[in-house]
């Protein structure tokens, strides 16, 4: 069930929804690896969410947003919603300041909350058969 | 400023009196590979100098925003780190130059939404909001170099 | 260079180093008797810093630099006459007490240099040779003495705007940063850097930034509210601007900024029970997809 793409990231599923994480590693080929990966999971597994845990990513180019808001607009496309979880203060202030406000991509301040956002409760019990462990 | 003589009338051999005479140093962007290379550099550059973790995100995107330019548009080139220092406050300068075909209307290029390529058009005027000091040279067949710096706040 | 003032040269330098230890020693008696205030430096730190600067005088005339440039040439002579200031600045002494260093020492090197110049030519030729050395010497503790007291001051200023814009914890996940006088982008900035924070230690859903004590706003504050909205936005919460005055209502709407789709309220306590909706609505929301 843990595909490992060559991003190096890999995408749990958790229910309907795709639960995965970027590194600040993240190059134009393994965006473009990991962008194609998660497009055919989603609809492949027919995922309803998405959560892209980004709180380990130490900066955010107008690269790495990019990748983001097309992650987004493709999920949005193949009918899942996207929640980016846990961007770091420093991070979100220069992002302002770069002047990129990633329109249309909705945020929650943790994968725990993004994951409640997604229709996921903290003290649900987990289905049969789905790994047992969040994230990290 | 204390901090530099003027370099024209630098008839002796004796270093600029920097308190700590920054040695520049130099990193080639050719490969993706380089561009993390030189993202680290910066990183370690930013905490030798004590910069908060805001000013170091700001200072290692607009690096990040620079050498991605300088790889995707110039074809490769170099960038180069120097440590400044001046009473109350030190600097970080960073100089991206490539070989590139260069820039037809720097103005241009410089606003919001302008792009040619990969990124969301924000890379050299978001660049410039991040740093204190930004200036660009170029000309179509001459390459492009920016250089840029910031300031610790006391 | 002549050679009549390499001799000048070299009588300085042979008076800097045969009598070092009397040249310092005498300099920071002077110093000592002549500061009113005090220079809220030890004497034992002064004794060092005597030895340190007679040293790097000598060190710095052996070298080929011209006299006038010797001082901002020279980087060992230009660190200790920094440091000198810099130490003054940073304790507290007063612009003369920095300047009196410098002219105490020409006067601790003039009398020891003409002790042992006998000729009068001789003696004026090192007198002038003194003078600008060390008056460039002096422009120069001047000017880093300016500078680092403006280091103080931003530094005091930073720790003032830090004191002026707490965030503060009103209901459960919910943040408040009540600003009180008036806003200019290094305050914001401060603001913005405090909250996101906040944000993220408090597990906030909703902030708050509540404006009622702020008399005006400018273009480059209403752009910068607009980033911090903007930021917390980023970081998954919501934010709420409360208070803002018909003063700074009819200026936000002229600078043509638009708010239109930031959440206000026009006080604190409605802002607050907006904030309190949104957090109970986002359980509500995440119960009833759960239960799905």
């Amino acid at each position: 069930m843990n595909a490992r793409p060559v991003a190096g990231v890999p995408i749990l599923r958790l229910g309907n929804v795709l639960v995965t994480g970027l590194l600040d590693e993240l190059d134009d080929k393994a965006a473009l690896a990991f962008t194609d990966e998660l497009t055919q999971r989603i609809t492949a597994e027919d995922a309803s969410g998405v959560l892209i845990d980004i709180s380990r990513l130490e900066i955010i180019d107008s690269f790495v947003a990019r990748t983001l808001m097309e992650l987004t607009t493709m999920a949005r496309l193949l009918g899942a919603r996207v929640i980016v979880a846990g961007m770091l203060p420093p991070v979100a202030i220069t992002l302002v300041e770069l002047g990129l406000h990633l329109e249309g991509v909705e945020t929650a301040l943790n994968a725990e909350r993004g994951m409640a956002l997604l229709g996921w409760q903290q003290n649900r019990q987990l289905p049969e058969g789905a790994p047992s462990a969040a994230l990290h | 400023m204390l901090r530099s003589t003027d370099p024209s009338a630098s008839f002796d051999t004796a270093p600029r009196p920097d308190p700590r005479p920054g040695e520049p140093h130099s990193y080639p962007v050719r490969t993706e590979e380089d561009l993390l290379a030189a993202r680290h550099a910066v990183r370690a550059a930013t905490l030798a100098l004590g910069f908060g973790i805001v000013d170091q995100t700001r200072i290692v995107t607009a690096a990040s925003e620079l050498v991605r330019n300088a790889y995707i548009h110039g074809g490769g080139g170099t960038l180069t780190l120097t440590l400044l220092e001046r009473p109350g406050a030190r600097g970080l300068r960073l100089v991206i130059s490539d070989d590139g075909p260069g820039i037809h209307d720097v103005q241009q290029a410089l606003t919001d939404g302008y792009t040619t390529g990969a990124g969301l058009g924000h890379g050299l005027g978001g660049a410039r909001r991040l740093m204190d000091d930004f200036g660009i040279d170029s000309a179509p067949g001459r390459g492009t170099t920016v250089t840029a710096t910031r300031w610790t706040t006391p | 260079m002549s050679s009549s003032e390499t001799a000048t040269r070299e009588r300085v330098i042979n008076a800097l180093d045969e009598r070092a230890d009397k040249i310092a020693d005498r300099w920071v008696q002077l110093q000592l008797q002549r500061s009113e205030a005090g220079s809220g430096i030890s004497e034992a730190e002064l004794h060092e810093e005597a030895d340190s600067v007679v040293a790097a005088l000598s060190a710095s005339l052996a070298g080929g630099l011209p006299v006038e440039r010797v001082v901002t040439a020279h980087p060992e002579l230009h660190r200790v006459i920094t440091e000198l200031s810099l130490r003054r600045a940073r304790g507290g002494a007063s612009p003369t007490d920095t300047f009196l260093a410098v002219l105490t020492l020409k006067e601790a090197l003039l009398e020891s240099v003409q002790e042992s110049v006998r000729a009068a030519d001789d003696a004026l030729a090192v007198a002038l040779l003194i003078n600008r050395l060390l008056d460039a010497a002096g422009a120069l503790s001047f000017n880093t003495y300016v500078e680092g007291r403006e280091e103080i001051i931003g530094r005091q200023s930073r720790q003032l705007l830090e004191l002026s814009t707490p965030v503060v914890r009103l209901w459960r996940h919910v943040l408040a940063v009540p600003l009180i006088g008036t806003l200019d982008t290094a305050r914001t900035q401060v603001v913005m850097e405090n909250l996101l924070q906040g944000i993220q230690d408090h597990e906030a859903l909703v902030a708050i930034i509540d404006i009622t004590a702020v008399p005006t706003v400018d273009t480059a504050v209403a752009q910068h509210l607009m980033q911090t909205v903007n930021a917390v936005r980023l970081m998954g919460a919501d934010c709420v601007i409360s208070g803002i005055r018909p003063p700074i209502a009819v200026t936000i709407a002229q600078l043509g900024i638009d708010l239109s789709s930031i959440l206000t309220r026009s006080t604190l306590a409605d802002a607050l029970s907006v904030a309190i909706k949104i957090t109970e609505g986002d359980q509500l929301r995440a119960e009833a997809s759960a239960v799905r």
